[in-house]
């Protein structure tokens, strides 16, 4: 039987992949990522897990090496974190173009400079547009869950695109939770053998990651997009079938007392799990609040959200991450475009916050709530408002 | 894939652009990016297939009579061929 255990999350991840029965790891250590790969290579190198650990240079060559790996048709994971994510930016887009199905923990880091080990949102709003598909996790249970799911996800034959899940630095990776590890006789029918269906073989020979000229890159590229926009089904189809096997179910986007809820707060991430207790206290209050939770990043769940919002009067969304010189916060912006044509849309406002670890508590949030409240009826002379900035 | 390139539409395309068929580099058309062409006074060769041996593409080929000619599908229009040829037989001439 499965059992609850204190742990933590950084080691559970290790756990999960062993389980998941991984063959290749290729990984750079960073903070807040290390504990990850360090408990990984343990588990290589005491022969817990049967998998090729490959301590390479860089996060650069840790990517590539995934990409080779993959296209052997081994299961494949690595882990990052913030500069090592942006170092690996650019063979992100091989992985996704080539239909690599890599698994990655990525431990959400703010990027320098100044230099910063603590969490916030800005690695993964810059690997946005990799082609990758990626989900935000708030606890050490949702993280091992959707590792595992990933694997799933990724390696279906209908999908073979690359998964980021993404935990907060520290806030999540560092902490010890109570964590249910599902028994290994119940993961084996849950997560088939990986099976890729053009493998490097030498008997079979193919050329990958060729060169596109002009009159066929437009239409691999669109293939690509395709895809990634049809791999939504299978996301919700694999969640569902996890859910109905070990009881815990997640949704692209995530409703917390928002059914009857005049004013929707957004947020990603680990800071979901306070701005709950927040409703909780507002609601307790008699405040007609409730929070959206987005856990699908990409391929973005457009239609879930304008279902989601259909009947709210205001949405109060929370940026971890800023686009200098943009309109708001990443996801705001994202949510406001996929709203501008609806006919019935709430007044949008857009907050960023919670930048390189600084803490957002249930007074901020219940402070953000009001203060957007506030914008909704009288309006701001700001594009977004940032939180918490010392004046 | 066995379509002309101009009719591959992106149902067609494999798992990632995986090419499974061999040397289908051969539909290429490079001969599409020449402005010059190479033209020949047979007359001066004396079948050293120097110039085939040069060609950076390999795309210069015997006749049936012994002399060396440029498949133009392939010829980039580069100018070694002209260049090393040891009795002049090749001459580049600007594509119209």
């Amino acid at each position: 039987m499965a059992q609850r255990v204190g742990m933590e999350v950084s080691v559970a991840i290790g756990e999960m992949v062993k389980m998941a029965d991984a063959d290749v790891i290729a990984a750079y250590p960073i903070t807040p990522q290390t504990h990850i790969v360090e408990h990984l290579a343990e588990l290589v190198a005491n022969g817990e897990l049967d998998a090729e650990y490959i301590p390479v240079e860089s996060e650069h060559s840790a990517m590539s090496a995934c990409l080779g790996a993959s296209a052997a048709g081994a299961r494949t994971f690595t882990a990052t974190a913030g500069q090592g994510l942006e170092l690996m930016h650019e063979v992100l887009y091989v992985a996704s173009s080539m239909r690599l199905p890599v698994v990655m923990a990525v431990v959400n880091r703010a990027l320098s400079a100044p230099l910063s080990v603590w969490g916030d949102h800005s690695d993964a709003m810059a690997c946005r547009d990799t082609g990758w598909i990626q989900i935000f996790t708030e606890n050490g249970q949702e993280v091992v869950d959707n590792i595992l799911c990933a694997f799933r996800i990724a390696e279906d034959n209908k999908v073979l695109l690359p998964i980021m899940v993404h935990l907060d630095g520290f806030h999540v990776s560092h902490v010890i939770e109570p964590i249910i590890l599902p028994d290994q006789k119940e993961i084996n029918p849950f997560l088939p053998v990986n099976n890729y269906p053009l493998p490097l073989n030498p008997s079979q020979p193919v050329a990958m990651g060729d060169f596109g000229p002009p009159f066929i890159y437009t239409e691999t590229k669109w293939a690509q997009e395709m895809n990634l926009r049809k791999s939504l089904d299978t996301i919700v189809g694999v969640w569902q079938n996890f859910g109905d096997r070990f009881g815990r179910y997640y949704k692209p986007v995530e409703h917390y007392r928002s059914d009857d809820a005049e004013v929707l707060l957004l947020t990603m991430g680990s800071f979901s799990e306070t701005a709950m207790t927040a409703i909780d206290k507002m609601r307790n209050e008699g405040r007609n609040v409730g929070l959206l939770k987005l856990r699908l990043w990409r391929p973005f769940p457009f239609n879930e959200i304008r279902k989601a919002v259909a009947k709210a009067k205001a949405l109060i969304v929370l940026d971890r991450a800023l686009s200098f010189g943009g309109l708001n916060g990443p996801v705001c912006s994202e949510i406001k475009a996929a709203l501008y044509n609806q006919p019935d849309k709430p007044k949008i406002v857009s907050f960023v916050g919670g930048l390189g670890g600084r803490d957002i508590t249930i007074t901020d949030f219940e402070n953000i709530v009001a203060w957007g409240i506030e914008i909704t009826e009288k309006g701001s002379k700001n594009e977004f408002e940032i939180y918490g900035v010392r004046e | 894939m066995s379509k002309a390139e101009n009719e591959i539409t992106w149902k067609d395309i494999e798992i990632g652009s995986i090419v499974t068929e061999a040397g289908n580099a051969s539909q290429y058309r490079t001969g599409d990016w020449r402005s010059q062409r190479p033209e020949y006074n047979f007359s001066r060769c004396i079948k050293c297939a120097l110039c085939q041996i040069y060609c950076p593409e390999g795309c210069i080929k015997q006749n049936a009579d012994g002399y060396f000619e440029t498949d133009l599908y392939y010829c980039k229009g580069c100018g070694i061929c002209a260049r090393e040829c040891p009795t002049m037989v090749i001459t580049m001439k600007e594509e119209e």
